[in-house]
């Protein structure tokens, strides 16, 4: 019980949901979700041998359309909500 | 007036309609009654007053030209917080989108604007709609209407105590699992989930897509179902919506409880709160006393309920709010040298602990070597969940169920204990795995003076049966008082 997520493996997540937690948030973090893991582990006394994995809970899938631009150009209106751009680009830091 | 603030949204529609009210009195007199009596419940984020004259005026002239026709007409309108409007703050009640303002109008709020319904103000919710409490909003402690030392529920608390406190005659919620529900039970309103795929999820700021759904909150079931009818309907924005046949607003309603199946699943009437089931089984009775055959059933699988629900939303989660990375929108860190440092800090700074929990845990479970021990097994897990529904709606026409195991909790009790937190979603989680549609309807009020809310389950695409049973429960049962603490305002 309780003991998945090493050191090596909280980095890994920190990294998939870009995040960078602070020390102490980070072992309260890492406590609780081994407490919930040790709880949703439930899910093993669950023989699902023979179940298919069920994503899309609708049987209608596969929606197409045609390829066209319904929605005019929209850029002055994408990027008002940039926190900093310059002729009509994001601005980023440095990427390397 | 203040009778004005008691009526039905119909009703109000309806005297509108007739001349007997003004549109424009109408949305004054809410926009006063918000200004007046928000300051004590805490329920709106932000008021659409810059343009509420000039819709005003529109409205008015669509009524009087014939345009707008339909039974809400001229009816003001609350909106969730993670739902976009156009020009208005929607900030999923995080500091990451705590300046933005949407270039667009969701599709359910759209069609709400092409039937003359008027925007009132966004409300508050749990951050990205992650809570069951609406404490997790970055920005204010919603109260419930009820007793203002108690939460409103969540994740849609805003809505639904702006309903309760008579702020608003409808409001729009969203639920992941069960924050349309819960919320409404606490506050003694009426809360509509509707099947998923029947309202377009376009411009839901998404939290899990396979498991949100947009939907009503109001006074009662008749204006649930006249709102859900506005806002459904297939959608090419939103490749899930569905095609699948809408009968109209009254229609939904009527028929009454002769010779309906209910079935109401042990496993969810144990283990609670004793007045809360007291409360659903004496509804239950008076259903049975008029017409339906009621009857308890073992569900099953029931205690995978929870692990399976939050497994699957947190690894969407976790896969949604992925783009909230501080380039296009949102909050970005002012300290950070280079684009991934950016990026880490920007989401450090901007999400609060409950969000970055789900999104670390989501992560975690679709991460390499733990994907199928968890996300794949959860998978399967729902669809073994599935077929027990099946095999329950093979049997009944509604499932009656509690809306959550007590009534509302304390303010400040919940967070500190998150795994507890999640075990309350126990009654509504299901619905979602599942994309039935439910509605919560006010079926008593435990010794604490806190409403108790029933929750009428159906299967896919049967709106109509689970409103009718709702709506018949509602008239035997009769008015539901207001809410105490607002008594006098």
């Amino acid at each position: 019980m309780g003991r998945r997520i090493d050191d090596a493996t909280m980095d890994n997540v920190e990294l998939l949901a870009k995040l960078t937690l602070e020390p102490e948030e980070r072992e309260k973090v890492r406590g609780e979700m081994e407490q919930i893991l040790d709880y949703v582990e439930k899910l093993n006394e669950l023989d699902t041998e023979e179940a298919v994995p069920l994503v899309h809970i609708l049987q209608e899938i596969n929606v197409f359309r045609e390829d066209v631009v319904t929605n005019g150009d929209g850029l002055a209106d994408a990027m008002s909500n940039a926190p900093r751009s310059k002729d009509g680009q994001y601005m980023v830091p440095r990427t390397f | 007036m203040e009778q004005l603030f008691h009526m039905s949204a119909l009703e109000l529609g309806r005297k509108i309609r007739t001349g007997e009210l003004l549109v424009r009195d109408v949305a004054l007199s809410y926009m006063e009654r918000i200004k007046e009596i928000d300051p004590m419940i805490h329920a709106f984020l932000a008021l659409n007053e810059g343009r509420l004259e000039e819709r005003i005026t529109e409205v008015e002239a669509g009524i009087r030209e014939g345009r707008y026709t339909g039974p809400l007409a001229g009816v003001p309108v609350a909106v969730k917080d993670n739902i976009c409007t156009k020009g208005l703050f929607t900030t999923c009640a995080s500091k990451m989108l705590e300046d933005f303002i949407p270039a667009y109008d969701a599709e359910a709020v759209k069609r709400m604007e092409a039937e003359g319904m008027i925007l009132l103000g966004k409300t508050n919710m749990d951050e990205f709609a992650m809570g069951s409490t609406t404490e997790t909003s970055y920005f204010q402690i919603t109260v419930n209407p009820w007793n203002k030392e108690h939460v409103p529920g969540g994740s849609s608390g805003g809505s639904c105590a702006a309903v309760a406190a008579r702020e608003a005659p409808l409001a729009l919620g969203s639920d992941t699992g069960g924050s349309i529900r819960q919320p409404s039970s606490y506050c003694g309103v009426c809360g509509l989930k509707p099947t998923y795929g029947r309202v377009s999820r376009y411009g839901l700021i998404a939290f899990a897509s396979s498991l949100d759904q947009i939907g009503p909150v109001g006074k009662t079931v008749g204006d649930c179902a006249a709102l859900f009818e506005i806002i459904a309907g297939n959608d090419a924005k939103d490749s899930t919506s569905s095609n699948h046949p809408l009968e109209n607003g009254e229609d939904l309603v009527s028929g009454g409880l002769q010779g309906m199946r209910i079935g109401i699943p042990e496993e969810l009437a144990d283990g609670i709160d004793a007045e809360v089931k007291k409360g659903i089984l004496g509804a239950a009775q008076v259903m049975k006393e008029n017409g339906a055959q009621v009857e308890t059933f073992s569900l099953g699988l029931t205690d995978y309920l929870i692990p399976a629900y939050y497994i699957i939303a947190c690894a969407e989660a976790s896969s949604n709010l992925e783009r909230f990375d501080g380039v296009k929108y949102g909050h970005r860190s002012k300290t950070a040298a280079e684009l991934h440092e950016m990026y880490r800090k920007s989401r450090q700074e901007g999400f609060g602990a409950e969000v970055k929990r789900r999104i670390l845990l989501g992560s975690f479970v679709l991460s390499s070597g733990y994907y199928d021990a968890y996300y794949l097994k959860a998978l399967k897990a729902k669809a073994l969940i599935k077929q027990e529904f099946d095999k329950a709606f093979e049997q009944y026409d509604c499932i009656l169920a509690p809306a959550a195991p007590s009534t509302a909790p304390r303010v400040g009790v919940s967070l500190s204990d998150p795994l507890k937190m999640y075990l309350s979603d126990i009654d509504t989680v299901a619905v979602n795995l599942c994309g039935l549609p439910a509605i919560s309807v006010p079926c008593g009020i435990d010794s604490k003076g806190l409403p108790i809310g029933m929750q009428v389950i159906g299967n896919c695409f049967q709106e109509k049966k689970i409103l009718k049973a709702a709506a018949a429960y509602e008239a035997l049962r009769g008015a539901f008082p207001v809410a105490w603490d607002t008594v006098g305002f």
